[in-house]
């Protein structure tokens, strides 16, 4: 062994006491940093752990179902998976992407791009990048849980609507809500969220919508879910019951088949809509996952409209149905009084123009009152009489009837239609009223515009003697607004006999839609787009007509009344639209004859209801009718009544 | 030699400190692990604690004058050991840094960390002046230098840190003149740059993420924001034992091991965290006391070197599990599971007792 060492043994105390007390000072400084931890910020990091524990996964309640009148279902749900990635672990996210996509049949980079839109979102919240998801998806998940543990399967719940776009446009659909509608819903509804976009959907989407419940699970740091919190279960929408019956718009679908146009049937006692179509629909089955850019661009861009909702949108010239509005006036009015006759040579000429009758050229209908100018439809003694009540008194009248205002249908963007006046075209355009102009609207051409819910609505009010009922798709509403016109019992006797000889008497324009048995009453209308000279210089032949029928039964105090109308078509309304609306009425009867024979096939009925489930009384919620749009019809006093808590 | 060393003489407060931080660390790493995959990796490190314990009174009868005379054999043997782990050793989590030995991966810069508190003893031993010459201040470091040079590229950032305190605290007991400390500083902030272009990108990025952690969510600065949640959770009174959501649910990193702390403090609470850290204070007091009382400078040199080191160890691993202080991968010394760090903290403390058995000896 050598020697260095020996006998040194000066240490230095001082220093070595100076260690030490760096050993304490750092200690002490730690300490303080525990302290500030778990002493002054520990509830912070209290709800930190909590919230990396405790992952929040929604139970989706399912929307209410629709049941027609009868209790049958008319829209369904039915159960789907969505595919969620959990994002949390940005790392696992991009190394197993491809692996994802390749599983799920997705595009990568399409994923990419959805993972980028999404960064806003706060990360623990997963997001939908399969709406749909296949057996071989759930498999693929199931399978592959251990080695990429970022997939989840959220159980949803789609719409089902009836195939082939059946009432499509009465039922809406739903979709994801947009920026504006989380924006307007005070927190109700989050992005990705499904809500009502149209007609009821929309319209009852508070009631149909239910109250989604919340699995509350913990999950370990790779988000495997190791053990349950509480549930709150889904609490579903409710069910809704609407006036509609399936018979009638199976009848009114096939009667439009392919033909653009819309039909409406009404009961004018109550105001419940029975049928309601307008073609061409879209299948909303279409939009219940995710409607692609491209079928949504199509749908926008297609020159038939398919979104336009016909009923209640399409403000169209009434034709010859605008003269039971003419005649309801006149003998109102007694402008001209009610024995006034005119000659129709086939023609008139008024403020120096002439102006056809539609049998121009083939006949004339010689002297005609007032009762054979509507059997026949005589345009030239309506020119007549147009002329000698002048607009503002043809306006005022249409206007008493419900022309021109929305009818407060509860659905939204119900249009108004337009009647024009000297105020109005002073106001839009900026000159004086044309009197010449007021011949062209006597026979509901020109600037009148109306929509088939009108039309319906108008002509059965007056057939009820004065009797507005709201029209309403919502069964059992309870405040169903209504409104009532002084009309004298000689005026409603006049023009619905009027009605009842178009199609019952000899020379009415109606008479290929007899009904045997039955009160049917009814008036063609054929409103020109284009004139026969403009549509043959055009090479269009006979050119383009919107032919309208409105027909009804019994003739007084009517149980049913049809609109219809078939837009671009080159025959006259009687032939086009007529055949449909007396199909519906037909129907109507035979249904209702039916029931009050035999009394096994009525009594049938409730236990179907039984068989869907609850029974429809004791689950149909009250009626809510969009105040906003019934401002004519309900009372400000009932509007608050009417809106949804 | 006589053999006059009773067992009277052992330091029986050290082995009762070191125990008892034994049995903290034994404690958490069950509740860590126990409802894991990796259950029974307690009895694991009883295992290494009880084989650290008997190497450590083998060691400790072995005269520490007869092993610094062999220090500059060990020297040579650390640096080809660590030449020989960059070439043979295993590639384990991503460094280079073990060997297998008896069927166990041994970390080669554990048993480097211990010869180098020797050699540097040795070193500070043989100068005879009171204060240390800048010639002398550049040959420890130099001493120093090369190893860490070596741990460094395994890459091992975290043991090669440890070198720098066992220099800086023989240093300066041997006399370490202030205007040397301030050049050496200067000349350290100079150098800063250059460090961090040699640093390799995971290091970069521990760094960053510890000065910017809300810019790195996910990487340290996740571990690192998952440790103070655990640990601020925690509270004062703690969640008990096996109850922290952090720990059981695997939000902590390395549980076990490095962040056991972490896994402590949210189980026991601030009452626990001042339990553990008391121990560690009466630990590294008694270790300066058994420096003070040393025979020669030579025991002061080496007490001082395991204090440093384990003191080191402390800080830099109790600072990062609050976030104080970037995530480098040093563990907790007794707590950490690990054989390798176990057995030489306990061949550490071994040397510690040599130098106190032999206080009154001549």
């Amino acid at each position: 062994m050598s020697y260095w060492f020996r006998n040194d043994n000066r240490l230095p105390q001082v220093r070595l006491a100076a260690a030490s007390y760096v050993i304490v000072g750092i200690i002490t400084l730690l300490l303080l940093g525990f302290w500030k931890l778990q002493v002054i910020d520990s509830d912070k990091y209290g709800v930190m752990a909590e919230r990396n524990r405790v992952r929040s996964i929604p139970i989706i309640a399912p929307r209410g179902r629709m049941l027609d009148r009868d209790g049958r279902v008319l829209v369904d749900n039915y159960p789907s998976f969505s595919v969620l990635l959990l994002r949390d672990d940005e790392a696992a996210v991009s190394k197993n992407l491809p692996a994802i996509a390749d599983g799920l049949g997705l595009s990568l980079d399409d994923l990419k791009e959805q993972l980028v839109n999404t960064q806003a979102l706060p990360k623990f919240q997963p997001i939908v990048i399969k709406p749909e998801a296949t057996p071989a998806d759930v498999a693929f998940i199931e399978s592959h849980r251990a080695d990429i543990p970022l997939l989840e399967m959220l159980m949803v719940h789609r719409r089902r609507y009836l195939p082939g776009g059946f009432m499509a446009h009465a039922s809406g659909y739903v979709g994801e809500v947009s920026e504006e509608q989380i924006e307007s819903s005070n927190g109700k509804f989050r992005p990705g969220d499904f809500a009502g976009k149209t007609g009821l959907e929309r319209q009852y989407n508070d009631l149909l919508v239910g109250t989604d419940g919340m699995r509350r699970v913990i999950v370990n740091s790779v988000g495997k879910e190791v053990g349950r919190l509480e549930q709150q279960e889904a609490i579903p929408g409710k069910q809704i019951q609407l006036t509609i019956d399936k018979d009638l718009q199976e009848v009114a679908e096939a009667g439009l088949g392919d033909k653009k146009g819309a039909i409406v049937a009404l009961n004018p006692q109550t105001g419940e809509v029975l049928a309601f179509a307008s073609h061409p629909a879209p299948d909303p089955n279409d939009f219940a996952i995710r409607v692609s850019k491209e079928e949504w661009q199509r749908l926008n861009e297609d020159p038939a409209h398919p979104l336009l909702n016909r009923v209640t949108q399409a403000q169209l010239a009434p034709g010859s149905v605008f003269k039971i509005i003419m005649a309801t006036a006149m003998l109102e009015s007694k402008v001209p009084p009610e024995n006034f006759t005119a000659f129709c040579p086939g023609f008139g000429v008024f403020y120096g123009q002439m102006h056809k009758c539609w049998v121009y050229g083939k006949s004339a209908h010689g002297s005609v009152n007032l009762h054979s100018a509507i059997v026949r439809s005589c345009d030239v003694f309506f020119y007549n009489v147009g002329m000698r009540m002048g607009i503002d008194r043809i306006a005022k009248y249409a206007k008493m009837l419900g022309l021109g205002a929305r009818s407060g249908i509860d659905l939204p963007s119900e249009e108004p239609g337009l009647v024009p006046s000297e105020e109005w075209v002073q106001r839009v355009y900026h000159h004086k009223w044309y009197p010449g102009s007021t011949i062209s609207v006597s026979i509901g051409q020109g600037s009148v515009m109306v929509t088939p819910l009108q039309v319906a609505y108008v002509i059965g009010g007056i057939a009820s003697g004065g009797d507005f009922k709201q029209p309403h798709l919502l069964k059992d509403a309870p405040n169903v607004g209504e409104k009532h016109v002084e009309l004298a019992e000689d005026t409603v006797e006049q023009v619905t006999q009027g009605m009842y000889g178009v199609i019952n008497e000899a020379g009415g324009t109606g008479q290929a839609v007899k009904l045997q048995g039955i009160e049917f009453c009814g008036k063609s209308g054929t409103a020109q787009l284009m004139s026969y000279g403009a549509a043959s210089r055009l090479g269009l032949g006979k050119g383009k007509n919107d032919g309208w029928f409105v027909g009804f039964a019994p003739r007084r105090n009517p149980e049913i009344v049809v609109a219809a109308v078939v837009e671009d078509t080159s025959e006259h309304g009687g032939t086009t639209s007529g055949p449909v609306v007396r199909d519906i009425v037909k129907a109507y009867y035979d249904k209702k004859n039916k029931k009050t024979q035999g009394q096994v096939t009525a009594g049938n009925q409730p236990q179907q209801l039984q068989k869907n489930g609850a029974s429809p009384a004791a689950e149909a919620p009250k009626a809510i009718l969009k105040p906003e749009e019934t401002a004519e019809v309900v009372p400000p006093s009932e509007k608050k009544k009417a809106r949804p808590e | 030699m006589k053999d006059t060393l009773g067992t009277r003489d052992y330091d029986w407060w050290l082995i009762a400190i070191v125990a008892a931080i034994c049995a903290l660390g034994v404690i958490e790493i069950y509740s860590a692990t126990h409802g894991s995959a990796l259950a029974g990796m307690h009895t694991r490190q009883i295992r290494w604690i009880v084989i650290g314990a008997v190497l450590m009174f083998i060691f400790s009868r072995l005269d520490y004058h007869v092993i610094l005379d062999q220090a500059p054999i060990l020297y040579i043997v650390g640096i080809v050991a660590l030449t020989a782990v960059l070439i043979f050793g295993h590639r384990r989590f991503g460094a280079q840094r073990w060997i297998p030995i008896l069927g166990e991966f041994f970390q080669v810069s554990e048993l480097v960390k211990l010869i180098i508190i020797i050699v540097l003893a040795r070193f500070f031993a043989e100068v005879r002046t009171d204060e240390l010459s800048l010639q002398d201040l550049i040959k420890a470091g130099l001493l120093v230098g090369v190893p860490l040079v070596l741990i460094l590229k395994q890459p091992d950032l975290g043991t090669a840190l440890v070198l720098m305190p066992m220099l800086i605290v023989g240093a300066f007991l041997a006399g370490l003149q202030w205007k040397h400390a301030a050049a050496v500083v200067f000349i350290g902030l100079l150098m800063l740059p250059v460090g961090w272009h040699f640093m390799k990108p995971y290091q970069k990025e521990r760094v960053t993420s510890f000065l910017h952690p809300e810019e790195d969510a996910k990487g340290s600065g996740y571990q690192v924001l998952q440790s103070k949640i655990a640990v601020g959770s925690g509270g004062f009174w703690g969640k008990g034992f096996g109850n922290g959501t952090q720990n059981q649910l695997g939000y902590i990193p390395v549980r076990y091991s490095d962040f056991i702390m972490s896994a402590w403090a949210e189980e026991q609470g601030f009452k626990g965290v001042l339990l553990a850290l008391g121990l560690y204070m009466a630990l590294l007091l008694r270790l300066v006391q058994n420096a003070q009382r040393a025979k020669d400078r030579a025991g002061m040199f080496l007490v001082m070197g395991v204090t440093a080191a384990l003191g080191f160890h402390v800080l830099v691993n109790v600072a990062m599990v609050i976030g104080a202080m970037p995530v480098t991968g040093i563990p907790l010394p007794l707590m950490s599971y690990g054989g390798s760090a176990t057995l030489f903290v306990f061949l550490a403390i071994g040397l510690v007792m040599n130098v106190r058995l032999r206080r009154f000896v001549n």
